[in-house]
């Protein structure tokens, strides 16, 4: 090891690459293989990808335990939004719902089902009935394994439809030439050794960036790497600064217990047994959207009422909707609290606190998972051939909060419809636009160096660091000192990056080069979390400032997108929000009660 | 002083070792409940960083970790350290080729588990406006055959899937009978046609090792039964 001429570059081509086989990937993957030569590339094998771990449930307006439209699903998405949701992708998405679900189940998706043969449908946060009146059965369920139904059941079509995977390749950068994105670059993880994706159109799928904090619901593979690549390839990437916090991950280890428990009628209570969500939310309690929860739960902790020694904790009490009903319908959930908090759920109630479960922002795009720029000033364009679906990318259907089941919803409608627009795209192509000279050199190097590093710097203890200080000064509520703090230190930890060094210099299974890769990526977005957050003087959705406690839509209606300049600094950008829906009348910011 | 378990890992890198080797590793428990891939992060972020494992979702959902673990086939990150008699000898799962350390080489179990044709065959075509109808009943057949996890802790526990190199083994069999036993499938003719074979189901000597293997709880071996009667049961 140690020189250029001891690793060979591969180059393979196809029509469509994709990158990421969660659910978006995979959806995307399905649509476009039908029409082209199509590939997939996968850091990990298919099945365990994060989507696999999604509980509750997806939305959509099927009306089966009750009547039902897409137009109060649409309105409940942008008032989760807290109006930053760009409200022509949402009411694209939730007319597209009940259609998208409809499709699942015909792939074989096994979804719980009600007496008549019907899906199963339950209440989740913030979803409502006629604009708010009251809470709705929209969520529709796998028992509480519906990511698992969903995420095998699409490879199982995948498989079918003789997909072409590429597994166990970490992804590492984009190659553009002539204003196109022309495909990746990627590290073969089993054997070691370079290969170039040469694609028509590129899709990055590569999922959500929760694993910069240190409590949080997220798998191992979460590092946001899709993000990384966005960046260095001087693209922006979108509202970063808002990171959903989960009002149920599991006290001390932030594994996820579903929303689906207070959708069937568990609640959360403090340390005198109050039923606090009452004082927050009186309409629909622990049913109002995450934010508002999780918020409630951190002032209830703040302000002494916390449970446990440490008061650091709140507990959800389950134990009354009985027994059979959890063994049915929250089975998962009651493994989950029984390995990692010792409980018997059917009878004392589990110790949780707000944990970091998702993020709404990510690489821009339109409904079409068309990658997009532009400013206040200049009107979003795509950026040619190069796509984003899933949790990396931001539409944006979330915008400022995310309600609970609309992240499966969103995955499955902008992953077919990017796998299709992508199709198209490739066909109107005559030929591949040709990679540049020397295609994917900055990532090579990078690489090369690490293997040649004599940097005593480790990635772990730098991790650690970051994941720590995350979690202390960019959590729940934010301060302009705090942000202050937080941004000098991912300064100080970029600084001390230059100096890693890597133990493990072999080829084959390099777990230590690929952790490490991510971490580079994570030090760079986590920057611009933080200065979009430091730079965003108001309070929105999950974005809340202690000293700016207030929504300003006069200054703030409008999305943050931030730039890695070549020096490293972040440069910060503001584009409008899509106020305007397809074919209904826009839903103005308003008040948000629950 | 911080208690300290001691890790024996099984370490091979194909780049260097002639043989594999035991390494020990001395891991702090810092909190009650520490996982086994809790200690292994622990060695790899702060001991040595060369080691080399699977994981993902870290709560028993993704099957990445399947791990032998004092002797039995496990997964790492819902494996509580303190249930296990110190010291924790950690190998990779049985039979599989060794790709570097705790990594195995999956090809074959999955192409196993492409085998039997793992996805729902249709012939009706569905309703164009709503889902297919399924009644809880038949829907409950399925509990117990969905939730597999594609870890390969059962099929690398049978001494019938060590021995028999092409027998397909209990977690490509579950699957078999997951659709077979969907209301909605009508592929049950090709799959039983697969699976009725000397490598198929009739392989299959109830030694029960899946079952204790499973973390999942599932019972692979009551699938085969099914595969097995049903079989039976059409051709007499």
């Amino acid at each position: 090891m140690g020189n250029n001429s001891a690793f060979d570059v591969v180059i393979h081509k196809h029509d469509v690459i994709i990158v990421g086989a969660g659910g978006a990937g995979l959806r995307a993957a399905l649509e476009a293989s039908k029409v082209v030569n199509t590939a997939v590339i996968s850091q990990v094998f298919p099945t365990r990808s994060h989507t696999v771990s999604a509980q509750g449930g997806i939305a959509a307006s099927l009306s089966n335990m009750e009547p039902d439209s897409w137009l109060w699903h649409m309105f409940d998405t942008v008032k989760g939004s807290d109006y930053l949701g760009d409200q022509d992708a949402i009411e694209f998405m939730c007319r597209m719902a009940p259609e998208i679900v409809i499709e699942l189940e015909h792939m074989g998706m096994p979804f719980s089902r009600i007496e008549n043969g019907k899906i199963f449908q339950r209440k989740f946060g913030g979803h409502t009935k006629d604009f708010g009146k009251d809470a709705i059965q929209r969520t529709c369920a796998a028992a509480d394994r519906t990511g698992h139904a969903m995420l095998h059941t699409l490879f199982e079509q995948c498989v079918k439809n003789q997909v072409v995977f590429y597994n166990e390749f970490f992804a590492i950068d984009l190659i553009m030439n002539e204003g196109h994105v022309v495909g990746v670059l990627a590290w073969d993880i089993v054997n070691g050794g370079f290969h170039i994706f040469h694609a028509k159109a590129t899709m990055l799928a590569t999922g959500g960036y929760g694993r910069c904090y240190k409590t949080t619901s997220n798998a191992h593979i979460c590092t946001g790497d899709g993000l990384g690549m966005t960046l260095r390839a001087g693209l922006p990437v979108e509202d970063l600064e808002f990171v959903q916090f989960h009002p149920t991950g599991i006290y001390g280890v932030g594994n996820l217990i579903t929303e689906g428990v207070r959708g069937e009628g568990g609640y959360l209570i403090n340390k005198d047994g109050e039923r606090f969500m009452k004082r927050y939310a009186p309409r629909v309690m622990d049913l109002a959207s995450r934010d508002v929860v999780s918020r409630a739960m951190a002032e209830e902790i703040r302000n002494g009422r916390g449970c446990g020694p440490r008061g650091d904790y709140i507990l959800l009490k389950l134990d009354h909707i009985g027994a059979d009903v959890i063994h049915e319908r929250l089975p998962g959930i009651w493994e989950l609290a029984y390995v990692f908090a010792g409980i018997d759920c059917t009878k004392e109630p589990i110790p949780v606190v707000p944990t970091v479960h998702y993020c709404m922002g990510g690489i821009p795009t339109n409904y079409y998972a068309e990658v997009v720029v532009g400013n206040m000033e200049t009107p979003e364009t795509p950026v040619k051939g190069f796509y984003a679906a899933g949790e990396c990318a931001c539409v944006s259907v979330h915008g400022a909060n995310r309600l609970g089941s609309n992240s499966l919803l969103d995955i499955m409608v902008f992953g077919k419809v990017g796998g299709h627009r992508m199709a198209e795209f490739a066909e109107s192509l005559p030929e591949h636009v040709p990679l540049p000279e020397n295609p994917g050199k900055n990532g090579i190097e990078r690489v090369i160096n690490l293997f040649n590093s004599n940097g005593k710097e480790r990635m772990g203890p730098i991790w650690e660091e970051l994941k720590e200080s995350m979690d202390a000064n960019c959590g729940v509520f934010r301060t302009e000192e705090t942000l202050t703090k937080q941004k000098a230190i991912v300064d100080v930890l970029i600084r001390r990056f230059k100096n890693v060094g890597i133990d493990d210099k072999s080829k084959v299974y390099n777990l230590d080069l690929v952790e490490t890769l991510e971490l580079e990526n994570m030090l760079e977005y986590s920057k611009a979390i933080v200065e979009g957050a430091l730079a965003r003087t108001e309070s929105r959705g999950s974005h809340y400032r202690d000293d700016y406690p207030k929504r300003d839509d006069v200054n703030w209606l409008k999305h943050t997108l931030a730039y890695l300049e070549e020096d490293g600094s972040i440069r910060l950008d503001y584009k409008p929000v899509r106020l305007k829906p397809l074919t209904v009348e826009p839903f103005m910011p308003a008040e948000r009660v629950y | 002083m911080a208690k300290t378990v001691t890790f024996i890992i099984f370490r091979y890198n194909p780049e260097k070792d002639k043989r594999p080797y035991y390494k020990e590793y001395k891991v702090e428990i810092r909190r009650p409940g520490m996982m086994v891939l809790d200690g292994l992060n622990q060695i790899r972020w702060e001991q040595d960083g060369t080691l080399a494992y699977r994981r993902s979702c870290r709560e028993g959902v993704c099957g990445s970790d399947g791990l032998n673990i004092n002797g039995v086939n496990m997964l790492s990150c819902i494996t509580h350290i303190e249930d296990l008699k110190s010291p924790i000898v950690i190998q990779p799962l049985p039979s599989l080729p060794v790709i570097k350390d705790l990594v195995v080489d999956f090809t074959d179990f999955f192409n196993k588990y492409y085998i039997v044709k793992p996805y729902l065959i249709t012939k009706t075509p569905p309703p164009s406006d709503r889902e297919r109808l399924q009644s809880p009943e038949d829907r409950k057949k399925l509990d117990g055959l969905y939730e597999c996890i594609l870890c390969a802790c059962c099929s690398t526990s049978c001494p019938s899937f060590w021995a028999d190199p092409d027998y397909l083994g209990p977690a490509a069999l579950l699957k078999a009978w997951r659709f077979i036993a969907d209301s909605r499938d009508e592929g049950s003719d090709e799959r039983l046609e697969i699976v009725n074979d000397r490598h198929g189901v009739w392989r299959c000597h109830t030694i029960l090792n899946c079952i204790e293997a499973c973390p999942k709880q599932l019972n692979p071996t009551e699938a085969i039964a099914n595969l097995k009667k049903t079989i039976v049961q059409r051709k007499f």
